[in-house]
């Protein structure tokens, strides 16, 4: 009986994740060989993704939104968290920082829509400028890839903030001391001590800031439209409109590779159990 | 009178690690015994073994006339006091201890009787309806001792239970666990480092290194005459000199050592290299009298202040000596003494 | 003066931020109460019409009551499945535990997109029909790897000694885990449960795929948006927001609370 316990307690959630994940996968894989209609199964999928630029383009404009996205929001969150954590008193800090994600727990399509209302031609932006007489015209500012990536940034500098700030609070305050004590000013203690021992937090961040943004169809799609395509929009286009289950396969799966190859990539700097 | 517990011959290993190598050992009933040791030498892992946490490699454990080696905790008549007491912190104090009754199905008002019974055994009457964290570190103490009596194991196992403790509380508590081992008759086996915890509590002790048991024996035996070389310097001090037998006179045993030859009344080997043990407290300030083995002169090297004595290091003999002057002597380092002892009190120890 | 410069500087950045954060929010919220059509400066005063609309909206609130159906008892599941897979493998340490943790957090690694493409694949292999059944399946797999990291983190020392002091006593297993693990980890399981529950709640793709008829409130948003700058959206919003916002307070008063005792 006893000898049974491990397996009766992990053996539900593992079956769970091989039914419910790792088949589909598989499903998948063998679905991106089959072609839409035709000849037997084959790697024409993949050799549509590589030889028709407008389908390529999608992974481009993907990997340049997220990279864009990623560093911009970890550039704005790092400053925020710091200040959060240094300047403003004890008391309050816990406070200031629900604040300041407190537009985190809205919903993600309304958050999106949002920036809509910000930034649509009759929105509030162009409604200040043009009335304040700034523009004669209104700026054409929603359906532009500008949109997506200030709509994602949004979204991730309170994720950035919530990790950075976490990693900025574990640092121990003797570390600053012994720093300033053996004579380091506050930009060398900072530079020196603080940033290298917050990287790994920024790391981790930054990497779920990518994986998150990468496989987004919803920000995309509300404030990008249809101007240029991202890799998320353009698999559900092959399922939505063309019920091309095979290619939308294929596409999925270089999806997931290319994340793969980014965690492999800074897997040194990601110890995600530790989190 | 069968023992209540006895260990078969038992080994572990810890992958390479040899935990313990062959140990046996009897505990009988009502008695305190405790397994003194240093780190690492397997006390803890016998512990373990007796309470049913660790199944052994070789050997068996009866407990109570049955074979109980490969019994699950929960199915043999022990029970333990973990080191860190393991207090459950969801549960009251009179939760925790009536926790082992309601796994045994004990109907509701027998068990709060039991319970109330068991917090005043351990001088808690009134600490039922707190939460372990209110408690201090020798309240949490007493808790696990009851809520580990209330399901009256045959054996009560104690893993290094003062560990946690001040030392002035530690000295109080030792009084206390003895005086209730005492009350309730249970058989305790109690893990400790600390020598003098050892000789406090003990009825039978048992010295262990590297594995195996070295000595066991009323503690007054085992530090008057220790059995091994670890004994004597573990359970104690001493100072070792090594000897080598040069033959037998009159019932006593003649022995060649750095500080002239030697007789001492033991039965001993006729021969080969042996070592002789001696007590800092038997060592003698003055020159010999009588029947009194001289040991030379020498140069006070070191003086340490121990309060109710001093502890004198004496180096410039063949062996450098450790020895205990009264507190108040005016001894100072470089000052020279001459030393003696009585022959009775050189233990001879051939292991 | 000189060292007041950046106690400054850094009070208006926060104050920038802050701003950024709470822009689009705030517009929300202040044109979800004017009566117009359109939600758009300039505001034209307070009305709640919309959120009359809004709430006698049988489709909006049907979708609300699945919601909050397939939010719950996904979490439920992927709480307990994760909690017991999380207490086995940090317990019991069965062979190849490194490889059975590295398979459970690995869907963390997968767009939702993808996890929800899998899975209608899966449904239209077995001739299944999509429904709130599918979806909240869906929302398991995204969650349990969370419920599971975050309680296999929480299988401390402490826990793991007061087990062995039950079992000592005579406790069996699920009984160990009934009375002692569960209650001892009681944070970390309200912790993961919260978060599950808020992720399904608004989580639109694997929803918009998986179901058909019983469709989940981020998916009715989703037809909504359909029509453009929509006052309706609006309301829906500010209603979600205000809620979310409602219940994030009162957890973090519960908590501040607790420690403050």
């Amino acid at each position: 009986m006893s000898r049974l316990v491990p397996w009766l307690t992990v053996g539900p959630a593992v079956l769970w994740t091989l039914l419910f994940f790792i088949l589909p996968l598989v499903l998948m894989a063998w679905t991106s060989l089959q072609p839409l209609q035709g000849d037997g199964p084959g790697l024409g999928n993949y050799v549509a993704f590589f030889t028709n630029p407008s389908y390529w383009r999608a992974l481009v404009n993907s990997l340049e939104v997220t990279a864009l996205v990623t560093v911009l929001a970890v550039l704005l969150a790092y400053p925020f968290a710091w200040v959060l954590a240094e300047q403003v008193p004890e008391r309050w800090q816990r406070l200031a920082l629900v604040l300041a994600i407190l537009p985190f727990w809205t919903s993600y399509l309304v958050r999106s829509y949002s920036w809509l209302l910000v930034l649509a031609e009759q929105g509030v932006v162009n409604g200040a400028l043009v009335g304040a007489g700034l523009l004669s015209e209104p700026l054409r500012l929603a359906n532009t890839r500008a949109a997506t990536v200030i709509g994602f940034v949004h979204f991730f500098v309170m994720l950035l903030t919530l990790t950075i700030f976490a990693s900025l609070k574990q640092l121990s305050p003797s570390y600053r001391k012994a720093a300033a004590d053996l004579g380091a000013g506050p930009l060398r203690t900072f530079v020196y001590i603080v940033l290298p021992l917050t990287l790994p937090g920024i790391m981790v961040g930054a990497f779920l800031t990518f994986v998150l943004a990468i496989g987004d169809y919803v920000t995309p799609q509300i404030l990008g439209g249809n101007t240029e395509l991202l890799m998320p929009q353009l698999i559900m286009l092959q399922i939505g409109r063309r019920g091309d289950f095979p290619l939308a396969s294929a596409l999925s799966l270089i999806l997931m590779l290319v994340v793969t190859v980014a965690y492999l990539g800074c897997a040194r700097w990601l110890r995600l159990e530790r989190v | 009178m069968t023992a209540t517990v006895e260990v078969r011959a038992v080994s572990h290993r810890f992958g390479d690690t040899v935990a313990l190598d062959s140990v046996s050992l009897a505990i009988e009933p009502a008695s305190y015994t405790v397994l003194l040791g240093p780190s690492g030498s397997g006390k803890t892992t016998l512990l373990s073994i007796l309470g049913g946490f660790l199944v052994p490699d070789e050997g068996a454990v009866w407990i109570d006339g049955r074979d109980c080696t490969t019994l699950p905790p929960a199915r043999r008549p022990t029970a333990t006091v973990f080191q860190d007491y393991a207090l459950f912190p969801h549960m009251s104090v009179g939760g925790n201890v009536a926790f082992g009754l309601r796994m045994r199905r004990v109907a509701r008002g027998q068990r709060e009787r039991r319970v109330q019974e068991a917090l005043g055994l351990v001088g808690l009457p009134d600490a039922a309806s707190r939460r372990p964290h209110e408690l201090s570190g020798g309240q949490r103490q007493r808790v696990a001792l009851a809520r580990s009596l209330v399901v009256e194991p045959a054996v009560l196992l104690l893993d290094e239970p003062l560990g946690a403790l001040d030392l002035k509380l530690r000295r109080q508590m030792q009084d206390e666990l003895k005086a209730i081992q005492q009350r309730v008759g249970t058989a305790f086996v109690h893990v400790t480092h600390d020598q003098e915890e050892a000789m406090a509590l003990a009825d039978h002790c048992v010295v262990m290194n590297h594995g195996r048991i070295e000595d066991q024996g009323p503690p007054e035996r085992v530090y008057l005459r220790p059995a091994t070389r670890f004994t004597a310097t573990f359970m104690g001090e001493s100072t070792l000199i090594p000897g080598t037998v040069a033959g037998h006179r009159d019932g006593r045993v003649v022995i060649d050592t750095p500080l002239g030859r030697l007789e001492i009344a033991a039965d001993g080997p006729s021969g080969g290299e042996v070592t002789l043990a001696l007590r800092p407290e038997h060592v003698r300030n003055g020159p010999a009298d009588g029947d009194g083995v001289p040991l030379g002169t020498g140069v006070v090297a070191e003086v340490v202040f121990q309060g109710s004595f001093k502890r004198v290091t004496v180096q410039g003999l063949a062996v450098p000596l450790l020895a205990r002057l009264p507190a108040e002597h005016p001894v100072r380092p470089g000052d020279r003494l001459t030393l003696h002892c009585e022959p009775r009190h050189m233990v001879l120890l051939t292991l | 003066m000189a060292h007041r410069l950046p106690r400054v500087v850094g009070a208006l950045y926060a104050a920038l931020i802050y701003g950024f954060i709470f822009l689009p929010v705030v517009v929300l919220v202040l044109f979800s109460l004017q009566a117009t059509t359109l939600p758009v400066p300039p505001f034209t005063g307070p009305s709640l019409r919309w959120y009359d609309a809004v709430l006698s909206d049988r489709r909006l609130t049907a979708a609300l009551g699945n919601s909050l159906l397939v939010a719950l008892l996904s979490s439920a599941l992927a709480v307990v499945l994760g909690f017991l897979a999380a207490w086995g493998l940090a317990r019991f340490r069965p062979p190849g535990s490194g490889l059975w943790r590295a398979l459970l957090t690995l869907p963390l690694m997968v767009s939702y997109l993808i996890i929800g493409m899998g899975l209608l694949i899966l449904l239209n292999q077995l001739g299944a029909p999509r429904s709130r059944v599918s979806a909240g399946i869906g929302h398991v797999v995204i969650n349990l790897p969370l419920c599971f990291a975050i309680l296999y983190s929480q299988m401390g020392e402490q826990q793991a000694r007061a087990e062995q002091a039950a079992r000592d006593l005579g406790a069996a297993e699920w009984q160990v885990l009934l009375l002692i693990t569960a209650p001892m980890l009681w944070p970390a399981l309200f912790a993961s449960f919260f978060l599950s529950v808020t992720f399904s709640w608004d989580e639109f793709i694997i929803a918009f795929l998986l179901t058909r008829f019983d469709t989940t409130l981020p998916v009715e948003i989703w037809n909504l948006l359909r029509a453009g700058l929509n006052p309706r959206t609006n309301a829906v919003g500010a209603l979600v927001f205000l809620v979310s916002a409602v219940l994030v307070a009162s957890i973090e008063l519960v908590v501040l609370r607790r420690r403050r005792s």
